[in-house]
């Protein structure tokens, strides 16, 4: 394991609202006063992006030491050097701490600029929190009752500008509700290298566009709608779907490629509404690719799976799990371990994996033929990964995968008629290129699955799983990382957390059963000494690198 | 008349037969100081500079030399001059007379001002709607070039300079030093964050650079033409050299003139030189430096300090005929020198209508990347264009200063001040106008509550 290494830093004398404090030197002001637990509010102002201090709400006060004939600073009594107060107002976004200055973030004069900052944001922007989707958690609200006055003065007509601007693919624009903080512009053009936003016209009057001719559709667009501090930016997929106060937020990891961008799932009574990123410095930042953000809507697609069931003839019957698992357990046992093939998923949890292995332990060992599908793909300069599957280093950790090695004598002992019994686990045969006639000469098909497919539709039993969003587990992502997924929402009707149909299955062909997902991973980590000394509360939100090589 | 002219900038402008040419300006002298001071060494021409105290004539008034002396000593990066020939300053039209009148002497004042800085690559950022004036420099460019004044081994010399004209977007903004860089590397004019990008560090390609206004580029040749201690004995202490009035308004002769700087009064000016105020009106408000700068109202006395001779303080009472024009002064009767253009306004002027025609131009004028002037400078405008039609109401005085209030000083660039300085000044110079507006008509619009 590596612990986290802190960079030595030189730490600087700074006056903080009257307390001396020591503080890393060019940490700027916003984010001093945050170590201290104090906010100076701000719009433009992003730590990931370029300073342009165009909102001029993260005023301060700012002061330098006084300085003697002899060019050294006044000592005060307290040995402390004497301030010289600036008579104008900084932007703590662009004031770096150097040793010896001095801020006010809360002085009667930054109150008043505050007011003054508020009103002006205010005056032309429609005053229509109810019905806009920005509520809850807009910037332009929360400091408006923080710091903003109690009335308008404002009795003019409002500038009008464009509504329901279609900017791009996933992202709608209401100019009216823009601050025009330039954070989207800066984010597309610095971090995603797309320049594809700007504005135009002059004064009061200016608009956020987008090029003419390029529509603003590259791959990490949403990341603009959460870094709008206002509702400006919306997305077409969640606005209008929830209000925001009625989502239940956890914390959990994307499963859409192996780099594992940290994420928060919203929620509702048992629906997935959004996926937004969530920090991590040593994997996403804060940001996450536009793919990965939209791909949970499978979870509530109309062929999902909730039920177990047993084919009869042509026709599926749904039943119960005894039923289901009684009658997999015994086919599993009606067949020698070199007549049974299990196609397992790297998108499944370390947990499951772990689970499998064992599966194929109490089956027979390596007789039993054991695989995973690899999903190469392209990546991209920025959080796109070469590997589609989130989980490929825990399939290759507990053994489980043979890099696709095997496909091949899957596909020619499926045509052959070797394997009489196939386990189906999250994968679709079909996609390994074995037909539907060469389906139909297994005797025992099995499927775990979400979503109906050809090999599902060719199965003799149907086993519905479970979603990303709707389990407890750990996955390890492309650069070694062990994260953790939670659990948003409670598997559909009467599917069920893959780990218990594992452990279900194993139980009933007499091997060892856990008790909870915990003891599964107590046993990893007793087994695997790359996670040794873990347990799942001990991987944390923010995840650990492993070190595989001890 | 009291005060006579002291033409150096102005030599030879509106002189019969003098044109455009370069034969004509070498007939005059032209270039021979730009020949010999590419003899000297840079330190001694910054150094001449830097005695003669010249300050920028752009409207901050910011010394030249110290300016030029901000490039870091350790710089590696290529250093940029820019000519700031954007005069976008209501009021403010002398640097059009030398682009369009004597563009040699301005190359003339680049060349040498290139030279001491190590400048090899510089720019006239000329604002858009002067389509011939950038036509009169490219021509003047290419002469000098053919000449050998520019391009490479100037004269034989070691040193080679090129000058790119190019031509604004057609904003005020543009003339502010840091939005002129930004527009001149292909960007909006935004205005930049100082600090960090103080010109001299951080400018053009974030490379050191130098910005300077056309009048003051052409000053450093009659500063070599002289020396910098001849030249620091023109004009007042502090307010050295000669400048350029633009005087517009209600006088009998608008113009331009040219003085020693703080030799002449505001009293000489307008009714010695311009002639008086049109139709034997009454004097009733001046604007000193350019719309931006804070007006001056005729019957008020402004208590300023002077420095005596021997080097004592002295306080005393003046009328605004009596203030000297220059950059102290002006600022100790509570405005500024700013960009030389003086707006004379007599009795017959309404300062709501005038404030309003102010606050529109302003309002168009902001870029709105910051918020304060973005939103304030609107809302002002629709103030007082709300006042000039009747719809004023008792408490929009004291809304309108406090909205000024809000912007200045805290704002990106100094767009903030020039915005409200003249909403803050008219209210405070004049306010029994705007109240008799208010008296007029109420209005009873309803106070919207905030969200």
């Amino acid at each position: 394991m590596i612990a986290p290494t802190e960079t030595a830093k030189e730490f600087v004398n700074i006056q903080l609202d009257g307390q001396w404090v020591q503080v890393p030197k060019g940490m700027n002001v916003i984010e001093v006063a945050k170590a201290f637990g104090k906010l100076i509010p701000h719009y433009c102002y992003h730590p990931k992006l370029q300073v342009v201090g165009n909102c001029r709400m993260c005023l301060i006060e700012m002061g330098t030491p006084k300085m003697g004939p002899d060019r050294k600073p006044i000592l005060g009594a307290d040995g402390r050097p004497e301030i010289a107060w600036m008579p104008r107002p900084q932007i703590g976004c662009a004031t770096n701490a150097t040793e010896g200055m001095a801020f006010r973030t809360d002085s009667p004069l930054i109150q008043e600029c505050r007011k003054g900052v508020m009103e002006f944001l205010l005056i032309n922007h429609p005053l229509d929190c109810p019905i806009c989707d920005q509520a809850g958690e807009c910037q332009l609200q929360e400091f408006s009752v923080e710091f903003g006055g109690e009335k308008s003065r404002f009795v003019e007509n409002k500038v009008k500008k464009p509504k329901r601007v279609d900017l791009g693919e996933r992202i709608v624009l209401d100019d009216e509700r823009c601050v025009l903080c330039s954070r989207c512009i800066r984010f597309t053009r610095d971090v995603v290298g797309d320049d594809c936003l700007g504005f135009v016209s002059r004064g009061s009057h200016t608009v956020l566009t987008a090029h003419p001719d390029k529509p603003f559709n590259n791959n990490y667009s949403l990341n603009t709608v959460d870094i709008c501090p206002v509702g400006a930016l919306t997305s077409k997929d969640f606005r209008f779907k929830m209000r925001v106060w009625f989502l239940k937020e956890t914390p959990s990891i994307c499963t859409s490629c192996g780099t594992g961008c940290n994420t928060v799932i919203g929620s509702r009574e048992g629906v997935v509404y959004r996926q937004t990123p969530r920090e991590n410095e040593a994997v996403n930042q804060c940001w996450m690719c536009d793919y990965g953000r939209l791909n949970f809507h499978y979870l509530n697609d109309e062929k999902r799976l909730t039920q177990p069931q047993v084919r009869v003839k042509q026709d599926f019957f749904p039943t119960d799990w005894d039923d289901v698992l009684s009658q997999v357990a015994s086919s599993l046992k009606n067949v020698s371990p070199n007549e049974i093939a299990i196609l397992a998923s790297a998108r499944m949890t370390n947990e499951e994996l772990f689970l499998v292995k064992q599966l194929q332990k109490q089956l027979g060992g390596d007789a039993v033929l054991l695989d995973i599908l690899p999903r190469p793909q392209k990546t991209d300069h920025l959080l796109v990964c070469d590997d589609g599957n989130p989980n490929s280093q825990g399939a290759q950790l507990f053994g489980v995968s043979q890099k696709g090695k095997k496909l091949e004598t899957l596909r020619q002992g499926i045509a052959s008629g070797k394997y009489r019994l196939v386990l189906a686990l999250h994968e679709d045969l079909t996609k390994l290129g074995v037909s539907s006639e060469n389906l139909s000469k297994i005797e025992s098909l099995i499927s775990l699955s979400l979503l109906s497919n050809a090999t599902t539709e060719a199965s003799h039993f149907i086993l519905p799983g479970a979603g990303f969003a709707e389990k407890r587990g750990s996955m390890i992502n492309v650069k070694g990382r062990l994260q953790r997924l939670n659990k948003a929402t409670a598997t559909p009707v009467d599917a069920k957390e893959d780990w218990e149909i594992f452990n279900s299955l194993i139980a009933r062909l007499g091997g060892n059963s856990f008790s909870s997902i915990e003891e599964v991973f107590k046993e990893i980590a007793a087994t695997c000494p790359a996670l040794a000394n873990l347990s799942l509360s001990k991987i944390g939100d923010q995840g650990i690198a492993l070190n595989f090589n001890s | 008349m009291a005060v006579e002219e002291k033409r150096l900038i102005f030599k030879h402008i509106d002189q019969p037969g003098y044109t455009i040419d370069i034969d004509c300006y070498l007939r005059n002298g032209g270039y021979e100081i730009a020949k010999k001071a590419l003899t000297l060494k840079q330190a001694d021409i910054i150094n001449e500079v830097k005695a003669s105290g010249l300050r920028g004539r752009g409207g901050a008034g910011f010394g030249c030399g110290l300016k030029w002396s901000f490039i870091p000593p350790t710089n590696t990066k290529p250093v940029y001059l820019i000519c700031n020939a954007d005069e976008s300053e209501p009021g403010t039209f002398k640097d059009r007379q030398i682009i369009y009148k004597d563009p040699h002497q301005l190359l003339e004042g680049m060349l040498i001002s290139c030279y001491a800085n190590r400048v090899s690559l510089a720019y006239i950022y000329i604002r858009g709607e002067f389509p011939d004036g950038a036509k009169i420099l490219e021509r003047a460019i290419e002469e000098a070039k053919k000449h050998n004044f520019l391009g490479k081994n100037i004269l034989g010399s070691d040193y080679s300079l090129e000058i790119y004209v190019h031509r604004g977007a057609g904003a005020y903004i543009c003339g502010e030093e840091t939005g002129l860089i930004e527009s001149l590397e292909g960007k909006r004019a935004y205005p930049r964050i100082k600090p960090p990008y103080f010109p001299a560090v951080l400018g053009l390609y974030q490379c050191p650079t130098i910005v300077n206004n056309v009048e003051t580029l052409c000053h450093v040749k009659h500063i070599m033409a002289i020396g910098g201690a001849e030249y620091a004995k023109l004009g007042t202490p502090n307010n050295t050299g000669t400048r350029i009035l633009c005087v517009s308004g209600d006088v009998n002769k608008p113009g331009y003139y040219e003085f020693e700087v703080g030799k002449i009064t505001l009293g000489e000016l307008i009714y010695d030189v311009c002639a008086g105020i049109r139709n034997g009106n009454q004097l009733k408000a001046i604007i000193p430096g350019g719309s931006s700068a804070k007006v001056l109202r005729a019957d008020e006395t402004f208590k300023i300090k002077q420095k005596q001779a021997d080097g004592s303080m002295i306080e005393k009472s003046i009328t605004i005929n009596d203030i000297p024009m220059d950059f102290d002064t002006m600022a100790a009767a509570g405005s500024m020198a700013g960009s030389g253009g003086v707006i004379v306004m007599d009795h017959t002027r309404d300062m709501v209508e005038a404030l309003a025609n102010i606050n529109e131009f302003y309002a168009h004028e902001s870029c709105g990347q910051c918020t304060p002037c973005r939103e304030g400078s609107l809302w002002m405008k629709k103030i007082t264009t709300r006042m000039t039609h009747g719809g004023a109401r008792k408490e929009d005085l004291g809304l309108l200063k406090n909205v000024a209030d809000n912007i200045a000083g805290r704002t990106i660039c100094a767009f903030g001040e020039a915005c409200s300085w003249p909403t803050q000044s008219f209210i405070a110079k004049f306010p029994e106008e705007f109240e008799n507006k208010t008296k007029t008509e109420t209005l009873s619009e309803p106070i919207r509550t905030a969200a």
